[in-house]
């Protein structure tokens, strides 16, 4: 799917973030009560749907393991011919006078300069609607969540000829800019905001003095950490992965993202006299997406301690 | 100081007054639009900007005699007519009745699932799920695309082992179906995650009122569940629909391993894509995004009509 991938994936993390569960309360009452029978055949029949998750990903790891006359030849599912893993990752280093890491710092780039700054934005914003009474308030608000119902695409023909008027194509700013505008993120801070910081706290704050500016860096930024982490985490998710937008606006390789790159390798082959370079595309698709991978289950981590706490604070 | 406080306040309200911002309501509003400010600039830069500027080329014409002149709503009358823009419009249609309520129909069992606390390793079944959604699009394809793909085919493999005759998922009659499988495949685990969150939230106390009337799981989830997460399934449902509109990513990679299968008027986005960068017909392409805007907007807005109106 095109642009919408960012703006949801903020919802259910948010969620998660925004309630922490009670979930020794629940698990408590639920053993009291003694419900939960585990049952094999409702895990059996998950399970299913675990083993369509991971299969994919599984053949990626096993064929970044073969040498590409082997990936032809040899069963998708289990690995054959020589370990050939190491050499791959060297080769999709080295390939083309290392263009993959330039692609990857490229991503890199992107990602801190587009998920940071539309962090940052999205923090101010929703602090801003969540604890200040302004005129045009609820029409900022109306503004901005009926813009998340117009697609990416309605958006990217005028967006890229704008730029081009503007000499910004081709250029990093062309992929970041687009990038700083997260409507679900503001949502999520929005809600956030009002919820994690007590209104009491910032009065009491003004009364002793506190500039506005002051209060938002000492007070509340730190009780929204959790609500910044998540947000963090879902517009990096949208940046490393875009794909339509630096497709329109990137036309020069030393500026590709490591998407638009994997993806002119695996076009490579079917343009005539190009050189079939499967391997590589399969072992620069592995070390795509180990970053994200490592991130989304350290933070599984970080959510788990931070509900733990949640639920001893209630 | 807690003391002064007060009276300080009272001055600064006072002096606040005379000047004639209001005090220090004021002062907060002004610190409120300061707060919302940056993102509004940016946001009108990359968003409104944007939609104005599509609306003007839709209704110019760039021609070779005549250069670029005023053609009023012709643009769109021309996207009313054109056998491309509806195929791409109906082929999207189909994916999103068929696609999206297989996905979020597993994405719903797999989170009820996880909810009802009989899974053995529920938490590693939960990340398991949703890994797939940190894969980039652009990954996902290539390697669904590869596994379909006679090259390294997985499904040629099973034919060949298993004496079976599965069809092509490549060819024409099955792409859009592949397509599907992938998107699935990307979005279940993240789906999955809205409704088990919107599960976790339910209050206690309506399962032990549910428990004291002796009612069974299965009644549990239809009476209490279900009713309970509706909001969070519209939400899915609209962002669903979002997103088959917008398919273009999968179908756009997908076209080099089937590009006997795969048109440039594949769906609706495709279509702008071809027409504004390989036709160089800009007023065009703007017209046929437009189009899709105001249709996906009206598909999403309806079906939150109907999800509320059941709720009430």
């Amino acid at each position: 799917m095109a642009a919408d991938t960012a703006a949801p994936g903020t919802a259910p993390a948010g969620r998660t973030g925004i309630r922490p569960l009670p979930r020794a309360a629940r698990s408590a009452r639920r053993h009291t009560a003694g419900r939960p029978r585990r049952s094999v055949l409702l895990t059996a029949l998950t399970a299913i749907v675990v083993l369509y998750s991971l299969v994919p990903l599984a053949w990626l790891v096993i064929n970044a393991c073969k040498t590409q006359p082997k990936l032809l030849d040899s069963f998708g599912l289990w690995f054959s011919g020589h370990f050939a893993l190491w050499d791959n990752i060297r080769d999709t280093f080295t390939y083309n006078d290392h263009i993959f890491v330039r692609w990857l710092l490229n991503t890199l780039l992107y990602v801190v300069l587009g998920a940071g700054g539309a962090t940052f934005l999205a923090v101010l914003g929703g602090y801003g609607l969540a604890k200040f009474d302004f005129p045009g308030k609820r029409a900022v608000f109306a503004v901005v969540i009926g813009a998340v119902a117009v697609p990416g695409a309605a958006l990217a023909v005028p967006t890229f000829l704008m730029f081009s008027k503007m000499g910004l194509t081709n250029t990093p700013w062309a992929v970041v800019i687009p990038s700083l505008i997260s409507p679900f993120g503001l949502y999520l801070m929005w809600v956030f905001a009002a919820e994690a910081i007590p209104d009491e706290l910032l009065e009491a704050a003004r009364m002793d003095g506190s500039g506005e500016l002051r209060t938002f860096f000492r007070i509340s930024l730190p009780l929204m950490a959790p609500g910044i982490v998540t947000v963090l985490l879902f517009t990096m998710v949208a940046t490393w992965n875009n794909y339509f937008l630096p497709l329109i606006m990137i036309k020069d390789p030393n500026w590709y993202p490591l998407t638009i790159g994997l993806n002119s390798w695996n076009a490579q082959a079917t343009t005539a006299g190009g050189q079939p370079v499967f391997n590589l595309v399969i072992t620069g698709s592995l070390l795509t997406i180990v970053p994200l991978i490592a991130a989304f289950l350290l933070l599984q981590r970080y959510w788990q301690s931070g509900l733990a706490a949640g639920s001893v604070k209630e | 100081m807690a003391v002064l406080s007060p009276r300080a306040e009272a001055g600064r309200s006072a002096a606040g007054r005379r000047r004639g911002d209001g005090g220090p309501a004021g002062r907060r509003r002004v610190a409120g639009w300061g707060f919302i400010t940056p993102f509004l600039v940016v946001f009108a830069l990359v968003f409104l900007a944007p939609i104005a500027y599509s609306i003007y080329l839709s209704l110019f014409r760039d021609q070779l005699i005549g250069g670029n002149h005023f053609v009023g709503l012709d643009n769109y009358t021309q996207a009313f007519q054109d056998h491309a823009f509806w195929s791409g419009l109906s082929r999207v249609g189909l994916f999103l009745v068929v696609q999206v309520p297989i996905m979020l129909g597993i994405a719903l069992l797999v989170a009820l699932a996880l909810d009802s606390g009989r899974l053995y390793g529920r938490d590693f079944f939960r990340i398991s799920i949703f890994l797939p959604y940190a894969v980039p699009a652009v990954v996902a394809t290539l390697m669904w695309g590869f596994m379909y793909g006679k090259r390294f085919g997985l499904v040629a493999s099973v034919n060949q082992h298993l004496h079976t005759s599965l069809p092509d998922p490549l060819s024409p009659s099955w792409v859009l179906a592949s397509i599907g499988n992938i998107v699935t495949w990307e979005f279940v685990g993240y789906n999955m995650l809205i409704f088990y969150a919107a599960l976790r939230v339910i209050p206690e106390s309506l399962y032990e009122a549910a428990e004291i009337d002796g009612a069974g799981q299965w009644r549990i989830i239809a009476a209490i569940k279900l009713p309970a997460i509706r909001g969070a399934l519209v939400i899915a449902t609209i962002f669903s629909i979002i997103g088959s509109f917008q398919l273009f990513n999968e179908p756009s990679i997908l076209k080099s391993l089937a590009p006997n299968a795969i048109t440039t008027y594949f769906t609706p986005n495709l279509y702008t894509y071809s027409l504004s960068f390989s036709g160089q017909q800009h007023n065009y392409a703007a017209t046929v995004a437009i189009v899709m805007g105001v249709v996906t907007m009206i598909v999403a807005y309806v079906v939150q009509l109907r999800g509320m109106r059941k709720e009430a």
